[in-house]
């Protein structure tokens, strides 16, 4: 596997932000309620760590091993404001959407993690493109719980995209008189949905882990044999 | 390991470490500070033009423009922190005029006992006493539950829950009866969120009996005047 293969594998799916490492959970369990949130927040979290990671690389020979944490922090707490002010500046109308969204990226701790674990050890190149594949995983990961807790919820899907897109609007799958279940809306249910798509997530892996040992066990049958 | 000139080096070495450490620190404070202040600076204009156009569209959403032909960005007074309008800084009330004659009054108020605190609003009312329309302006209230007091929000689109206040007066619905059904009162809520309703029920009903109450003094002072309370000396 190449190096940027691995990359973006880790960060989709091996060590991906939410279903393998259980971080960022703050902003995760606030924001999933609706399928247009999640996304949204999930969108500005990929600028932010793209722009965290790249800024830690440049400046890694400067950092001193001893106080490299607050110094991170500082960091990704300046480019959180630089984007907010930014955006409010100058994409406003997405800034009322997202706005309440974007200091809250700073209670991510997927942020810090992959700038201490990856972007203050490697290039430019690959250190952004870390970023960029962390946030694409937790995107997909956000945005699947979202969408579950919006349609459990409320029995609706897409709702609130007129707030981008003004020609669009929600989709009701689920009946009109459809009660909604409170649940899924409130917090508990974040945890109960997240917990679902981890079991999911081990299960896959496990039934890949099991499928490599059979291969082995087909391709070698004498080392099985000669142990048993 | 005993000799003094060695451990007077080891310390000036960990001395020498922590001040290039600190200054190190320091640059990078600075350096992002730097950055952040300037942003602001550059952003500045901007920001508050946005917040200036986002205002008159509010203005434009509780007021219909075809009541009204005086400039009421321009016909401002400036309001002192008001408790029964919930705002804890200054605040504007615009003046709503047709011919010269009082038409509305449009302010800010704001509910502070929301499910997740403040939740801000904007209202107009007519010279007769009435709300011409309510809206909120900011809010934290639960997506998908409580936040269907924002009609963005609210599913219900044809007739969302905010419009039921819609042309009422203190003479329609008395001030005791301007509440939520679950506390006795007209106003419907929906079960399950009944506390955002309750706050902006509750504060819309402050709030229109003040302005009310008020409303001779506030038409007659002059524009971008400051309006002052008239128990202040107490």
């Amino acid at each position: 596997m190449s190096a940027y293969k691995e990359i973006a594998w880790n960060g989709l799916w091996k060590q991906n932000s939410i279903l393998a490492q259980l971080l960022g959970l703050c902003p995760l369990l606030a924001i999933s309620t609706t399928l247009v949130n999640a996304v949204s927040l999930g969108l500005a979290t990929i600028l932010v760590m793209m722009l965290a990671n790249f800024a830690i690389s440049a400046l890694r020979a400067l950092i001193p091993y001893e106080i490299r944490i607050p110094v991170f922090i500082l960091i990704i707490a300046a480019l959180v404001t630089v984007v907010d002010l930014a955006f409010n500046a100058f994409l406003h109308d997405l800034y009322l959407v997202l706005g309440i969204f974007i200091p809250l990226i700073v209670t991510n701790c997927i942020v810090l993690a992959r700038v201490e674990a990856f972007a203050a050890k490697n290039g430019l190149r690959a250190a952004t493109f870390d970023g960029m594949m962390m946030g694409v995983g937790f995107v997909w990961v956000i945005g699947l719980l979202g969408a579950v807790r919006e349609f459990v919820g409320q029995g609706t899907i897409f709702s609130g995209i007129e707030m981008i897109f003004p020609s669009l609007s929600g989709i009701q799958v689920l009946p009109e008189d459809y009660p909604g279940f409170l649940i899924a809306i409130l917090p508990p249910g974040a945890f109960f949905v997240l917990g679902l798509l981890i079991a999911g997530r081990n299960w896959l892996e496990a039934r890949a882990n099991q499928r490599l040992r059979d291969k082995r066990l087909h391709e070698h049958p004498s080392a099985a044999t000669a142990t048993a | 390991m005993s000799n003094p000139l060695e451990i007077a080096r080891r310390e000036s070495s960990v001395l020498r470490i922590s001040v290039r450490t600190a200054v190190i620190m320091l640059g990078f404070t600075l350096v992002f500070t730097a950055l952040m202040a300037g942003t602001y600076k550059l952003t500045e204009p901007l920001v508050a033009a946005s917040a200036a156009a986002e205002k008159l569209r509010l203005i434009g959403e509780v007021l219909p423009p075809r009541l009204h032909d005086n400039d009421v960005m321009a016909d401002a007074i400036v309001l002192p922190p008001q408790k029964a309008l919930g705002t804890d800084e200054d605040s504007r009330i615009w003046r709503a005029r047709k011919a010269g004659q009082p038409v509305a009054l449009v302010f800010e108020a704001a509910a502070r006992d929301g499910y997740s605190g403040r939740i801000g609003l904007i209202a107009a009312v007519s010279a007769d006493g009435r709300l011409l329309a309510l809206r909120v302006t900011s809010h934290k209230e639960t997506p998908g539950l409580g936040d269907y007091i924002d009609p963005k929000k609210d599913r219900n689109k044809a007739r969302p829950w905010i419009t039921q206040f819609n042309g009422l007066g203190l003479s329609e619905v008395p001030r005791d009866k301007w509440r939520v059904k679950k506390d006795g009162g007209r106003f419907d809520q929906m079960n399950g969120a009944t506390i955002s309703a309750r706050a902006v029920t509750n504060a819309s009903g402050r709030a229109l009996a003040w302005v009310v109450e008020n409303r001779d003094r506030l038409f007659a002072l002059p524009a971008n005047s400051r309006y002052e309370d008239q128990g202040a000396k107490q």
